[in-house]
């Protein structure tokens, strides 16, 4: 098999298995199909993963025709890691499910559902070429608005307007932001613009076009102020559903952020960076403060997401070497931390009959594994060490001192500690206060399918806190090709563009100097 | 003929921000109309606006005779034109859906999924008596 | 709807839409047409049918679950992509089998390969999923009259 072919398997199989899927809903076949999808997607992603590890990053073009006129795919580490953990995320969530969603949402197409969002992560992920880039928004997007709908319950319809509204604008900034580059650059290659734009990046249209997808993404990623979609909607749908949106959604929009502010807008130009710093420091600070004031699990969770995104942005918006690395690592750990508290929401919504705080309560006594399973993510996501969430957090906040930008390092270490207060608000709620009404005895045992993913994924979360090393270094191999644009373009466009650049930048240099 | 195209994205950008903001359901829909038409509009303007042949390729030839337009804008602004087309069925059917089921189509009045208490941030914690069981507290809270 | 007029034109016209849209699916490599635009004329001619008869009618004309209709035109569209890689190029590369050019003589033989593949997936998946959303949304306007009476 060509290594081409090594792009197209993580889009390509989820979209069969959503047709499987699809047309077996109603049979009972269908559960076990989208299992075996899913992990299928994990293998092709691990496939990926090593043949980037070993050889480099690579790219196909769509259809043989040649970069910048096709469609071209693109992996380095950063891309195909991300397939990888959309993989196991996929995985966790199908498992999880079994008990999970009810027959009807399954009926109407939970899975192919699914696994259509699937397609469009992994897309996103993967592609090189920034208006295909739109199209995989698009498909997430569709089959996000069909996971929140198929309950159909009367807040679910309310959450729904609301996310489909909002997110309908980001889309169509998203469009005249291409629109605008298209018409300042004539091309929609990511490479092929890095080369047109290289010592354009203060023209008035690129940087319409910059704030225009900043505002798409930043919309997507739900940064300040443009995140209001996100705790409307989260805590609405079926918990499976509600763990695959926060894990992947949010983060599709910080990948797509890392990879065009890297590659096609220069991130550290005089007219972003500040633009991005100060959103950065807005949505970590917004997020945890409106956890703060929220009195249900899932909703509490939903803005910690918020708040999160902010340190992910913030790793961009410092855009030194090491920031870059704090920022990845940061989303390589928050999609498996998040999506696994959002897994025991729904476990303490299944023994304990409700997610708001004041109804819920003897979790400790009833099930001290469930606490302690609780207990790993909620503490990683705070920062406590050893955990996953620690390194992520040491990382971006040593960076943003080297920086000597103080204050957001203050602020990243002040949100830290109000996460703490949230994670320990919940823990009181749920854990350690008695229950309003149920005796520990009498809780409903929980299914083995949903205490699994969890399990797993908080020993995952464990793993990466003790043997953080190996992490850190894909991390860091992953920000040295993101920073190297000229690597991309190499591998998309070939040696010869990039050898042309650079000689018509030499060419330059001498003619400034001879003006001078 | 640019400039007459920039006017008309601004001015549909306007009015569909208009009645976006005008708090109605069915408004803001079709304002999300309009703003997706502004977009496509923006796309065709970016590819430049010249009198070119259609860019089809003569039988026996491989490539479209010189001056003919730029397709590709026009491959942008189709796709761009069925998703939209896709979204918005969507969303109209939602808005019937959320219609029949929250009973209105006014913004304001929509909040099965945010309450308002939580809005409002009653936290009930706040009343809570630490010396005193949870259940008592809630008791108290009742009365 | 209980139109004489619309129920015997329907019977004249969705024959002719259904004629037409493959008509457009076939002529779509080289000139205007293709399977979008195909499956959209499809959709009005069901649709059409649907609204001369009943949704209940179209549904069980229509035989499959349009859904389905759409899972195998995805299906078809991704079978096409592979085809191409399969064949020894890249995923979505055109393969007709078929079909060959002789220097001097022109091109000889069918042009069926996977592009045809690819629209005719398209077309499908256009086909089922619009009448799918344009089934879903009359019975759901259908039983909202029926309730308010």
């Amino acid at each position: 098999m060509s290594p081409e072919m090594l792009l197209v398997w993580p889009i390509a199989l989820p979209m069969i298995t959503a047709v499987l899927t699809l047309v077996l809903r109603r049979s009972p076949v269908g559960d076990t199909v989208s299992l075996v999808g899913a992990v299928a997607l994990l293998a092709a992603g691990i496939t990926l993963l090593m043949h980037v590890l070993e050889f480099g990053p690579i790219s196909a073009q769509m259809g043989s025709w040649a970069a910048p006129f096709g469609i071209t795919l693109f992996a380095d580490i950063l891309s195909a890691a991300m397939v990888v953990i959309a993989g196991i995320v996929a995985v966790a969530v199908v498992v999880y499910s079994r008990q999970d969603v009810s027959e009807g949402e399954r009926a109407v197409g939970f899975h192919a559902l699914s696994h259509a969002l699937l397609v469009g992560v992994c897309g996103a992920f993967l592609t090189g070429d920034i208006f295909n880039l739109y199209v995989w928004f698009e498909v997430m997007l569709i089959a996000s608005f069909g996971l929140l709908v198929i309950g159909g319950r009367r807040d679910q319809m309310d959450a729904a307007v609301k996310y489909v509204g909002l997110n309908l604008i980001a889309t169509l900034a998203f469009l005249a932001g291409v629109g605008i580059l298209y018409g300042a650059a004539g091309t929609l290659n990511m490479a092929d613009l890095h080369l047109t734009l290289a010592d354009r990046q203060n023209e008035t249209a690129v940087l319409a076009a910059a704030a225009m997808l900043l505002f798409a993404f930043g919309a997507k990623a739900a940064m300040f102020p443009v995140f209001a979609w996100l705790p409307a909607s989260y805590h609405t749908p079926a918990f499976a559903t509600s763990a695959l949106f926060a894990a992947l959604l949010t983060k599709v929009g910080v990948y797509a952020l890392l990879r065009v502010f890297t590659v096609v807008f220069d991130g550290s130009g005089a007219f972003l960076q500040p633009i991005l710093l100060v959103g950065a420091v807005l949505t970590m600070v917004v997020g945890v403060l409106g956890a703060a004031a929220q009195n249900d699990v899932r909703r509490i969770l939903s803005f910690h997401i918020i708040s999160q995104i902010g340190y992910m942005v913030l790793g961009l918006a410092l855009f030194t070497p090491l920031a870059i690395i704090g920022a990845i690592f940061y989303l390589f750990h928050h999609i498996i931390v998040k999506a696994n508290l959002f897994f025991v929401a729904g476990v303490i919504r299944w023994k304990a009959g409700s997610e708001e705080l004041d109804k819920i309560g003897g979790l400790l006594k009833a099930s001290p594994l469930l606490a302690i399973l609780f207990l790993i993510p909620a503490l990683s996501l705070a920062g406590v060490p050893p955990l996953s969430g620690f390194w992520a957090k040491f990382i971006i906040v040593q960076a943003s001192l080297e920086a000597r930008d103080w204050w957001v390092a203050v602020a990243a270490l002040a949100v830290g500690l109000i996460t703490l207060f949230s994670m320990t608000k919940i823990w009181l709620a749920a854990f350690w206060k008695e229950h309003p009404d149920a005796e520990p005895a009498a809780m409903p045992v929980a299914p083995r399918s949903m205490i699994w993913p969890i399990a797993t994924l908080a020993v995952m979360t464990v793993i990466i806190g003790i043997a953080a090393g190996p992490l850190y270094t894909t991390a860091e191999e992953a920000a040295v090709t993101l920073l190297d644009p000229l690597a991309y373009v190499e591998v998309v466009l070939g040696p010869e563009a990039v050898a042309e650049a650079r000689a018509s930048e030499a060419a330059e240099l001498q003619l400034a100097e001879v003006a001078q | 003929m640019e400039l007459v195209l920039a006017g008309l994205v601004g001015f549909l950008v306007a009015c569909g921000a208009y009645l976006m903001m005008s708090g109605q359901l069915i408004r803001f829909l079709f304002g999300l109309v309009l703003l997706s038409n502004a977009a496509n509009l923006a796309i065709f303007a970016a590819g430049r606006l010249t009198y070119a042949t259609p860019p089809f390729v003569v039988s026996g030839q491989i490539a479209p005779a010189a001056g003919a337009a730029n397709a590709l804008p026009q491959a942008l602004i189709l796709t761009a034109i069925v998703i939209g087309f896709g979204l918005l069925a969507f969303a109209l059917a939602l808005a019937f859906r959320a219609w029949q089921s929250l009973g209105t189509t006014e913004m304001d009045a929509m909040r099965a999924c945010e309450p308002v208490d939580f809005a409002a941030g009653k936290t009930k914690e706040k009343t809570l008596d630490p010396s005193k069981s949870y259940e008592r507290n809630r008791l108290e809270a009742a009365e | 709807m209980n139109s004489t007029i619309l129920k015997t034109a329907t019977r004249l016209l969705l024959p002719i839409f259904l004629i037409a849209s493959i008509l457009i699916l076939w002529r779509g490599h080289n000139q205007p047409g293709g399977g979008f635009i195909g499956g959209l004329m499809a959709v009005i001619g069901v649709a059409l049918y649907a609204i001369a008869a009943s949704i209940d009618e179209a549904r069980r004309r229509l035989r499959v679950d349009p859904l389905v209709l759409a899972g195998v035109g995805l299906a078809c569209s991704v079978l096409g992509g592979l085809w191409g890689s399969a064949a020894g190029g890249a995923f979505l590369q055109g393969v007709w089998p078929f079909y060959e050019y002789v220097s001097g003589e022109g091109t000889k033989g069918w042009p069926i390969g996977s592009v045809l593949l690819f629209d005719t997936g398209v077309y499908l998946t256009v086909l089922g999923a619009v009448c799918a959303i344009i089934f879903a949304l009359e019975e759901a306007v259908f039983a909202e009259r029926e309730g308010s009476r």
